[in-house]
């Protein structure tokens, strides 16, 4: 008893969290209290004391694991995964959480067992030989047994008390109890013992999972097992559609505490079995500020100049050849850039193909990827169920810890199957990406390419769990098409409400801003031209200024040059004029000398009269 | 004539193996768990039908399972009691009391050996 209580606190004080605790109802609380006895159970009282099984997903469908102490009824048809989740409880038991465990298996034999999960990579012998693990094989065959008179399963009691006094163990599997029923004819002795062994395994606080074959019809065991196991009992479910199988999981009921209520896919990889909740209940994670360049400058405008938010979810979508898988390789290469790392979910290339048709947009990816910062898990979307495609890149994720993930395309992965399947398991992505801070880069591809028409209905589905999305379109005008893209809608920041021209070149992705003249929009060589006419009829402008320009500066001239003519003439006209006053001065003055001369002559005539009169 | 030759030679070969087996000692296992009513009762019966129908050639053990818990999981003891029949092969198990003698003479192969038709 004393082991037990320490167990609890253990569990309560690590495995619940605070949540359910709230949403306790007073049913729940009586239960606890009436339940204690010491005063650490009291500390604990708002929640039932919970044991993690350490499978992923299951702690947070049942808020925190198993019930301490009790037995969990796992119950499913045959091949439906029971022995294998009761194995990973154990086995995560024994080195997740120091809680040695015992396998009591009646329908294979321990070493059938052991190299049927070997495949999981779980190796129960040697678990075994570190007494982590103790593995019982109960053989039991009925023709070889005879019944004769009254009896009691001690002989089980003894051997399952031995196998946990040996190990200290915490939790037991019995896998199945139900082959018990078939190896004994006295079936009303088998129930009031097995009614005995739980109360037995509860009285020693032993965390126990009773796995049972599903019954007919509505039944959940065929043997009526839940009769005994009433805290907690799950379904497993195995079920084809569309040729693929999914497994799924249900917490059936769970005594005392809020749990999912609906139906799980799961899975049993190669880590072992993981249970894909919804949207693990809450969406409640974390959010950054944080802005993380798209890889395109003019790009990155467009969206309020800093790109995208850091893990948020970006859908691209367009028709075929918009080039949607150069902005993901774009967008990868950028962060590799930047050192972080980055992984790419090819699901219509290879590795190889996608790496040398990036190349031709000068997008190397080979570089990043022998660097061990680029990742391309290539592989077809019809190879498993999306379920299956999830985990696997569940796995991928959580063993290369990228920052930044892109899916190529994710229409064909999930769009294909039953629609009101597609949307859960995206968000159940979309979900686990968001929680580890991880940008996710969607690429969808939309089937009506036409550049009018409205995005594709199934896309609208998709759309909402986006944060950003942006459309790319081709635009066919004068016999070409041309690429151009816009921002659908970017949640939490300003963006850009412009359509640009999408350019992929040698040199890598860039966007041009569309010709927006009189009433067209063109793009491409259309927007070419018409730039380049606008260019000839600007210089030809110009030049035309410049003519007249020089036209006026050469009258100018002219107009100077007459002037100075003018006023050259008006000089020489000046000068002439002095000049001729000048000789009019003078010959007047000569004129002056003259006449006195002459009158100085004539008066010598005149003084002596005889002069003349002499002369004659 | 012939075939009737034959035929007491089978039946002469058959009786000296049921002879054979009759005589050969059996090697019984009792397992019981701690002394309960049920333990003492099953332990009680098996002598008895020991000594009134094996006399002399019978080895009866009885094991305490809550002394030795090792040994239900190597002897594959599930119900207690179990009486385990180790020789003559083929071996048997029986589980309760005991109380149903004939159940346990007929799986011995004391009993029923006469039921066979052609030695009636």
């Amino acid at each position: 008893m004393t082991e037990f209580q320490t167990s609890r606190t253990i569990v309560g004080s690590t495995g619940i969290s605070p949540r359910i605790a709230k949403d306790a109802t007073p049913v729940q609380r009586a239960r606890s209290i009436k339940g204690t006895m010491t005063k650490t159970m009291t500390e604990s009282l708002p929640t039932l004391p919970k044991v993690r099984t350490g499978i992923e997903g299951l702690d947070e469908i049942t808020g925190g694991g198993l019930p301490a102490g009790r037995p969990t009824l796992v119950a499913g048809n045959a091949g439906s995964g029971k022995t294998m989740l009761a194995v990973e409880f154990l086995v995560r038991g024994a080195t997740q959480f120091g809680e040695p465990g015992v396998f009591m298996m009646f329908e294979e034999s321990a070493a059938e067992l052991a190299a049927n999960v070997r495949s999981l990579g779980f190796d129960l012998e040697e678990l075994a030989a570190q007494k982590k693990i103790a593995l019982d094989y109960v053989h039991i065959e009925r023709n070889e047994i005879e019944e004769t008179g009254e009896y009691d399963l001690e002989g089980l009691f003894i051997r399952l008390g031995h196998a946990i006094d040996s190990i200290g163990a915490k939790r037991v599997v019995l896998d199945t109890l139900e082959a018990l029923f078939a190896g004994l004819s006295n079936h009303g002795i088998l129930r009031s013992e097995l009614r005995r062994l739980f109360r037995w395994m509860k009285d020693r606080g032993l965390t126990a999972i009773i796995t049972g074959e599903k019954g007919e019809g509505n039944a959940v065991t065929r043997y009526g097992l839940e009769e005994y196991v009433a805290d907690c009992v799950i379904v497993l479910d195995q079920r084809i559609q569309d040729q693929l199988s999914t497994r799924r999981l249900r917490v059936l009921k769970y005594r005392g505490t809020a749990h999912g209520m609906n139906e799980y896919p799961f899975l049993i990889g190669a880590h072992g079995f993981s249970v894909l909740p919804i949207t693990s209940l809450l969406l409640d994670h974390q959010v950054s500020t944080q802005r993380i360049p798209t890889g395109v400058a003019r790009l990155d405008e467009m969206l309020g100049g800093l790109g995208y938010f850091r893990g948020s979810s970006v859908l691209v979508s367009g028709s075929p050849g918009t080039g949607k898988t150069s902005l993901a390789a774009k967008f990868i290469e950028t962060a590799c850039q930047r050192g972080e790392r980055a992984l790419f979910f090819a699901y219509e290339e290879s590795s190889a193909q996608i790496v040398r048709n990036m190349l031709s947009v000068g997008i190397d990816l080979e570089r990043w990827i022998k660097k061990g910062l680029l990742q391309i898990h290539s592989s077809r979307p019809t190879l498993q169920g999306h379920e299956q495609h999830l985990v696997t890149m569940h796995d991928a994720v959580r063993a290369f810890r990228p920052t930044v993930v892109a899916v190529d395309p994710v229409t064909n992965l999930f769009l294909a199957h039953n629609d009101a399947e597609v949307k859960p398991t995206l968000m159940r992505l979309i979900d686990f990406l968001k929680k580890e801070q991880i940008t996710a880069l969607f690429v969808g591809l939309t089937t009506s390419g036409d550049a009018t028409s409205a995005p594709d209905d199934s896309q609208l589905g998709v759309s909402s769990l986006m944060d950003t999305w942006l459309l790319l379109r081709n635009v066919e005008f004068n016999g070409e098409r041309n690429r151009t893209i816009f921002v659908h809608k970017s949640r939490g920041m300003a963006h850009s409400n412009q359509v640009r021209e999408f350019v992929l070149g040698d040199q890598g992705i860039d966007l041009v801003d569309v010709y927006l003249g009189g009433d067209r929009v063109l793009t491409g060589s259309a927007r070419v031209t018409q730039e380049a006419q606008e260019r000839a009829a600007a210089t030809l402008r110009g030049q035309d200024h410049e003519r007249k320009l020089r036209q006026l500066a050469s009258k100018r001239k002219a107009i100077e040059a007459q002037i100075a003519a003018l006023q050259a003439e008006a000089e020489a006209e000046t000068e002439e004029v002095h000049f001729a006053i000048a000789q009019e001065t003078l010959q007047v003055t000569a004129t002056h000398l003259d006449a006195a001369a002459m009158s100085q002559q004539r008066r010598v005539t005149t003084g002596t009269n005889g002069e003349a009169k002499e002369n004659p | 004539m012939k075939a009737n030759a034959a035929r007491l030679t089978e039946t002469d070969a058959m009786a000296a193996a049921v002879a054979a087996r009759d005589a050969a000692v059996c090697v019984l296992r009792l397992y019981v768990t701690g002394s309960s009513p049920r333990s003492a009762r099953a332990i009680f019966n098996i002598r008895k039908i020991c000594d009134e129908h094996l006399p002399g050639r019978h080895d009866l053990e009885v094991v305490d399972l809550s002394q030795h818990p090792m040994l239900a999981k190597s002897e594959q003891i599930l119900a207690a009691p179990t009486l385990i029949k180790i020789l003559p092969l083929p071996a048997r198990r029986f589980v309760g009391d005991m109380s149903q003698s004939e159940r346990i003479l007929q799986g011995l192969g004391l009993r029923g050996a006469s039921k066979i038709p052609c030695l009636a």
